[in-house]
């Protein structure tokens, strides 16, 4: 078995799985109905992708272990997600803001995963590109609609802006997996995706008359299984069914 | 008996996508080939969306199609690359899909690679006016957005490019 394969594809299906969650959360209690609705597809894409992962993953481990069992039997030492999508909701613009620093970093990973030498790894790639093209398109839209527009709104979704920073810089650090994975080929350089991931930001929140945060103290840990207080709780209620009734399926 | 791949491939036709009955499964461009091996069929199909909840129950109306159809050895393989595209959508498809009240995507718009292109000229499906506008990008499904049109005011369904 691959070692490094197959946490480089835990790394990432993680990702996805558990911003998928967070945002599902939003199901039902959307400001607008489109809102709602655009939020649970966006949750649905990801959760999507993180399926196809761990089906991979599975496959590559091949220890009999199912895509369930690596989404919902883990424990949270074992999530290799960055800090920042394990952050709670807060209010409609925190979830944006949010997204949209974890979709302007989403939309390059995959674009150069899809030259990755592991061909399942740039077929998933290509696929969750599509989507993912969308759901950066969204969040951008929505961070120059909220920070271009009332004091208040303004105000809220700047502030968002300063709690999230300190998660930024987690998601260019590369962890040991990803030096091992660039190394082999299947990989992404992550320097690259963070050109364009400032690129972006900068874009952004100038139309948005936003003010970029200054870096300071960062946090990190997530790729190496150390996590903030909030995954437990997620995993709390993601893993409640299996834990409970073991072995149910669909 | 000899199975042929016409066979299969009519069979198939009348299989409804869940979502969008009015279309078929090949009107949807998701089924890629068709392996037989002695009495051994194999559909191999596409997913459209990563998240498609329609995928499992797609898998299972083939192999029930087929089994009625008295193929009782059917194996339903699932690739996803090359990425299936709505350009994969028939001609026949498009049509039903405008009848139906949905607009079909607008051909060889690759805005979906454009963050913040020009916004593509999206014609209503009830009064052909081209006067429309987004509502939302995200709609009832992963496949569509919602949209309005200015001369009738209706709103509507796109299936967006992708
Ligand atoms: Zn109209």
């Amino acid at each position: 078995m691959n070692q490094t394969l197959l946490n480089y594809i835990l790394q990432i299906a993680d990702n996805s799985l558990i911003l998928g969650s967070r945002i599902s959360e939003w199901c039902g209690h959307g400001p607008v109905l489109e809102q709602d609705i655009a939020l649970t597809n966006i949750a649905l894409d990801l959760i999507g992708q993180a399926r196809s992962l761990f089906q991979y993953a599975a496959e590559v481990e091949g220890q009999g272990r199912t895509e369930d069992d690596l989404a919902y039997l883990r424990i949270a030492r074992e999530y290799r997600n960055v800090l920042l999508v394990e952050q709670p909701n807060g209010h409609f613009g925190t979830t944006i803001a949010r997204q949209f620093l974890f979709d302007a970093y989403h939309y390059p990973f995959y674009k150069a995963l899809m030259n990755s030498k592991d061909e399942t790894l740039a077929a998933i790639a290509e696929k969750s590109l599509k989507e993912v093209t969308y759901h950066l398109r969204f969040s951008s839209e929505w961070m120059i609609r909220l920070g271009d527009g009332t004091d208040e709104s303004h105000e809220k979704v700047q502030n968002a802006l300063y709690d999230l920073w300190p998660y930024t810089s987690e998601l260019f650090v590369p962890s040991e997996t990803d030096n091992s994975a660039l190394e082999m080929g299947i990989g992404v350089d992550l320097s690259e995706v963070k050109n364009f991931w400032n690129e972006k930001v900068d874009e952004i929140l100038k139309i948005a008359t936003l003010e970029k945060p200054q870096d300071g103290w960062m946090q990190s840990g997530g790729k190496q299984g150390k996590h903030s207080e909030h995954l437990g709780f997620i995993l709390a209620e993601m893993q409640y069914l299996q834990r409970t009734y073991p072995g149910q399926e669909w | 008996m000899v199975i042929s791949k016409e066979d299969i491939y009519k069979i198939l036709e009348t299989i409804p996508d869940p979502e969008i009955p009015v279309i078929s499964i090949l009107d949807l461009g998701i089924v890629r080939d068709i392996n037989i091996e002695n009495d051994q069929v194999e559909v191999i199909i596409t997913p459209t969306y990563s998240g498609c909840p329609a995928m499992d129950m797609i898998e299972v109306n083939i192999k029930a199609g087929l089994q009625d159809a008295g193929y009782d050895q059917v194996k339903v393989t699932t690739v996803i690359s090359p990425a299936w595209t709505t350009d994969w959508l028939s001609e026949s498809g498009r049509q039903k899909l405008k009848e139906y009240g949905i607009a079909p995507p607008v051909k060889g718009a690759h805005d979906k690679n454009l963050l913040f292109s020009a916004e593509r000229v999206v014609e209503c499906p009830l009064c052909e006016s081209k006067d429309t506008h987004m509502v939302s990008q995200f709609g009832s499904t992963p496949c569509k957005s919602l949209y309005k049109c200015n001369s009738c005011l209706e709103p509507f369904d796109y299936f967006k490019c992708h």
